[in-house]
C-alpha cells in the first residue's frame, strides 16, 4: 500500500487509470466530470500516453474504438447525456470484443437535467443502453479510494473477458475530496506484455486481422453472439462483488450502491441509536448483479428497503433477487436529490410499524 | 511468358461483390497499387465504412477495422495516435462523410491528423437503395426525392473538397474522377500522393473521387461514366483544391 493522498474523486480516478496502464484518452467536456480530461491532459503526456480532446462524445468513443483495436489500454469519461451519445460506439466495441474502459459521472436527468449527482443511469449501464445484445461490466465505487483503485479492476476484467467495463460514479463521488491510497506499490508496467492476438498493427509475417462487429452470413451472427454470451455467463459466475454490513440478524435490509450506500451507512448509526435492527447490502458490481448473495441476505430480514438517487431502477433487480420472499420497499430521490440517514430510518420505522410508506412495496 | 500485370499484393483474391460499372473496384485497386508502390503494406491499417464498401475489409490484404457510419476519421485518429508508425486511411462515401460524418471529417482535417482519406462521391446512398445524398445534384432523382432534388425542399449539394480546403490543417485536397482511363491515371497519382504525404508526416490528405452508381442511378455503366463527365463535373470541378507543402514536417510524427 502506498501513502494516503487527499484527492478529488475525478482526479483519483484519473491517476488510478494512469497507474493501471491507461495510455490513451479521448473525451469531450461535460460537468461534473471535467477534472478527468483536465488531469489527463497533462498527466498522460508524462507517461508517453495520448490525450485527445474530441469534437464530440460521438467522435471520442470512435477514437477510443480505433485506439483500443491496437491493444493499448484506453479510457473515455463523460456524464449522462454524453454517455447517451457514446452508446452507439460502445455497442460497436462490445460487438468487436474490444476491452474498452469508460466512466459515467452521473448527473440528474432526463435531458439536460442538472449537474448534481444522481443514480438515474442504472438501466442505461446494466441493461444494455445501446443497441443489440451486449453487456458491460459495471463497477460502482462509493468512495474516492475506490474511484482511484477500480480502474485497474476494470482493465483486468475487460481484458480477461474481452468486453467493455465501466465505472458508474456520480457527481458527488467525482467532486468530493477524500484520502485515497493506491493499492499497488508500483504502477502497472505493460511494456513487456505480449501484443494481444487480435490487435491491429504491423501485419508482417502474420495473417491480416480484422476488427468488426458484423457478419451478414446466414446464422453466423447468432453463433457469434452465443459465443459471447458464454463469456457473459462466466462473468456472472465468477466476478460478482458486494459488501454487507450488519446483515447477520436484522429487521430491515437496506440495499444501495455508490453514494446512496453512504447515506445508508449513516442510517445504520441512527437506527442503532433508536434500537432498530438494520443491515446494509451494497452491490459493488451492478452487472453482474449479486442476485444470489442478495437473496440470501434478504432471507434473514423482515423487509427490504432499496435506497436510490433515481425514481427506482436498481429496485427491479432487487425484486428479481428477493423473488417475493419479503416485501421490497423503495426510498427514491430522483432529479439530483440526496437521501439522508434520518429520512431512510424514518421510512424504515414506518415499514416496521406496518404503516404505509407510499412506495411501490407498500401497494 | 512475361507477366505484364497482376493483382496488387495489397488486394486479396476474393471476388468483389460490386455492381457492374461501380467505381469502388477501380478505386480499391488504385489504393492497393499506391500502398504496394510505397512499400507500406505491412504497416497499413484501413478503416472500412458503412455502405457498399463495408466489405472492403475482406478485399484488402492488411489489417482492417469496420466502423460506424460517418466516424471513419475519428477511428483513424485513434489508430494513428496509438500507432504512429502505421499508415492509416479512412475510405468513405458521400452519405457517410458529407452527411452523418461531417463533424468528424472537418475536425480531423482541422487537427491535421496525419491520415489519408479516400472520399467516394457518387451523389447517392448506394447500399440503402438510392436515397438522396448531400451531394445529389439539383434535379437528380433519388428514392427520397422522387421528383428530383428541389433546392426549396432539399437544399443544395455540398462541395466537400472546397469546404475542407479552407482549413489550415488540410494539407492536400484534390478532386479526381474515374470516368475515363486518362482520369484514372490522374486519380492514381493523387491517391498515391495522399499516402506519400502521410509516410512523410505532412498531415491530413483527402482525395475526392467522382464515382458511379449505375444501379441506383438507373443507367448502364457507359451512361454512368457519361453522367460523371457531363453532370457531375460542372458541379464538382476536378483539380487540386489545396496543396500546402508549407505543412511539410510540421505535423505529428
Amino acid at each position: 500500500m502506498g501513502e494516503k493522498t487527499l484527492m478529488k474523486g475525478n482526479e483519483a480516478l484519473s491517476e488510478g487509470a494512469v497507474r493501471a496502464g491507461c495510455r490513451f484518452f479521448s473525451g469531450y467536456p461535460i460537468t461534473p466530470q471535467n477534472e478527468i480530461p483536465e488531469y489527463l491532459a497533462w498527466r498522460l503526456p508524462e507517461v508517453n500516453g495520448v490525450f485527445v480532446q474530441a469534437e464530440s462524445e460521438t467522435a471520442a468513443i470512435n477514437m477510443l474504438y480505433g485506439a483500443a483495436s491496437t491493444g493499448v489500454r484506453t479510457m473515455t469519461s463523460s456524464s449522462s447525456p454524453g454517455i447517451s451519445l457514446k452508446l452507439e460506439g460502445i455497442s460497436y466495441c462490445a460487438g468487436a470484443d474490444l476491452p474498452i474502459f469508460f466512466v459515467n459521472v452521473v448527473r440528474g436527468g432526463p435531458g439536460l437535467g442538472n449537474i448534481a449527482g444522481a443514480q438515474s443511469d442504472y438501466f442505461q449501464s446494466v441493461k444494455g443502453g445501446g443497441h443489440g445484445d451486449y453487456r458491460v461490466i459495471t463497477l460502482a465505487p462509493n468512495s474516492v479510494h475506490e474511484m482511484g483503485n477500480f480502474p485497474r479492476k476494470c482493465y483486468e476484467l475487460a481484458e480477461k473477458y474481452r468486453m467493455p467495463a465501466m465505472i458508474l460514479a456520480d457527481g458527488i463521488l467525482g467532486q468530493m475530496m477524500e484520502p485515497v491510497e493506491f493499492e499497488d506499490e508500483q504502477p502497472v508496467d505493460l511494456s513487456k506484455r505480449a501484443e494481444p492476438a487480435w490487435a491491429l498493427g504491423n501485419s508482417a509475417g502474420r495473417a491480416k486481422r480484422v476488427v468488426s462487429s458484423y457478419d451478414l452470413r446466414e446464422g453466423e451472427l447468432e453463433k457469434l453472439v452465443n459465443a459471447r454470451a458464454e463469456r457473459y455467463h462466466a462473468v456472472e459466475e465468477n466476478e460478482v462483488l458486494w459488501e454487507e454490513h450488519h446483515t447477520e440478524r436484522m429487521d430491515i435490509l437496506l440495499v444501495a450502491y455508490g453514494t446512496s450506500s453512504r447515506a445508508c451507512l449513516e442510517a445504520l448509526h441512527y437506527a442503532k441509536e433508536k434500537g432498530l435492527s438494520v443491515g446494509l447490502f451494497r452491490p459493488i458490481t451492478l452487472w453482474p448483479f449479486p442476485y444470489r448473495q442478495l437473496a440470501a441476505a434478504a432471507g434473514r430480514a423482515k423487509a427490504v428497503l432499496t435506497v436510490e438517487m433515481s425514481l427506482g431502477q436498481m429496485v427491479e433487480d432487487v425484486r428479481l433477487a428477493v423473488n417475493g420472499s419479503v416485501p421490497v420497499h423503495l426510498h427514491a430521490r430522483p432529479g439530483g436529490g440526496l437521501p439522508t440517514g434520518a429520512d431512510i430510518v424514518a421510512q424504515a420505522e414506518k415499514i416496521l410499524a406496518k404503516q404505509s410508506c407510499s412506495c411501490g412495496g407498500c401497494k | 511468358m512475361n507477366l505484364v500485370n497482376s493483382r496488387p499484393k495489397s488486394l486479396t483474391d476474393k471476388t468483389m461483390h460490386y455492381c457492374p460499372g461501380c467505381g469502388h473496384g477501380i478505386v480499391h485497386r488504385l489504393v492497393a497499387e499506391s500502398i504496394d508502390e510505397l512499400g507500406v503494406k505491412d504497416r497499413c491499417i484501413g478503416v472500412a465504412p458503412v455502405g457498399c464498401a463495408v466489405f472492403s475489409d475482406s478485399y484488402f490484404d492488411f489489417d482492417m477495422i469496420q466502423g460506424p457510419h460517418g466516424r471513419g476519421p475519428a477511428i483513424a485518429t485513434g489508430l494513428k495516435r496509438a500507432k504512429p508508425d502505421c499508415i492509416v486511411y479512412s475510405y468513405q462515401g458521400d452519405g457517410d462523410l458529407a452527411s452523418i460524418g461531417m463533424a468528424e471529417i472537418v475536425h480531423a482535417a482541422a487537427r491535421s491528423e496525419n491520415i489519408t482519406v479516400i472520399f467516394i462521391n457518387n451523389t447517392i446512398y448506394g447500399m440503402t437503395g438510392g436515397q438522396m445524398a448531400p451531394t445529389t445534384l439539383i434535379g437528380q432523382k433519388a428514392t427520397t426525392a422522387p421528383k428530383g432534388r428541389d433546392p426549396k425542399v432539399n437544399g443544395y449539394p455540398i462541395r466537400v473538397s472546397e469546404l475542407l480546403a479552407t482549413l489550415e490543417g488540410a494539407r492536400y485536397i484534390e478532386r479526381v474522377s474515374i470516368d475515363a482511363p486518362a482520369n484514372i491515371i490522374k486519380a492514381k497519382k493523387a491517391i498515391k500522393k495522399a499516402f506519400d504525404n502521410q509516410v512523410n508526416g505532412r498531415g491530413f490528405s483527402l482525395v475526392e473521387v467522382l464515382s458511379t452508381c449505375p444501379t441506383n442511378w438507373g443507367v448502364n455503366p457507359v451512361e454512368a461514366m457519361k453522367f460523371v463527365r457531363e453532370k457531375m463535373m460542372p458541379q464538382y470541378p476536378l483539380g487540386v483544391l489545396r496543396d500546402d507543402n508549407g505543412g511539410a514536417n510540421v505535423s505529428r510524427n
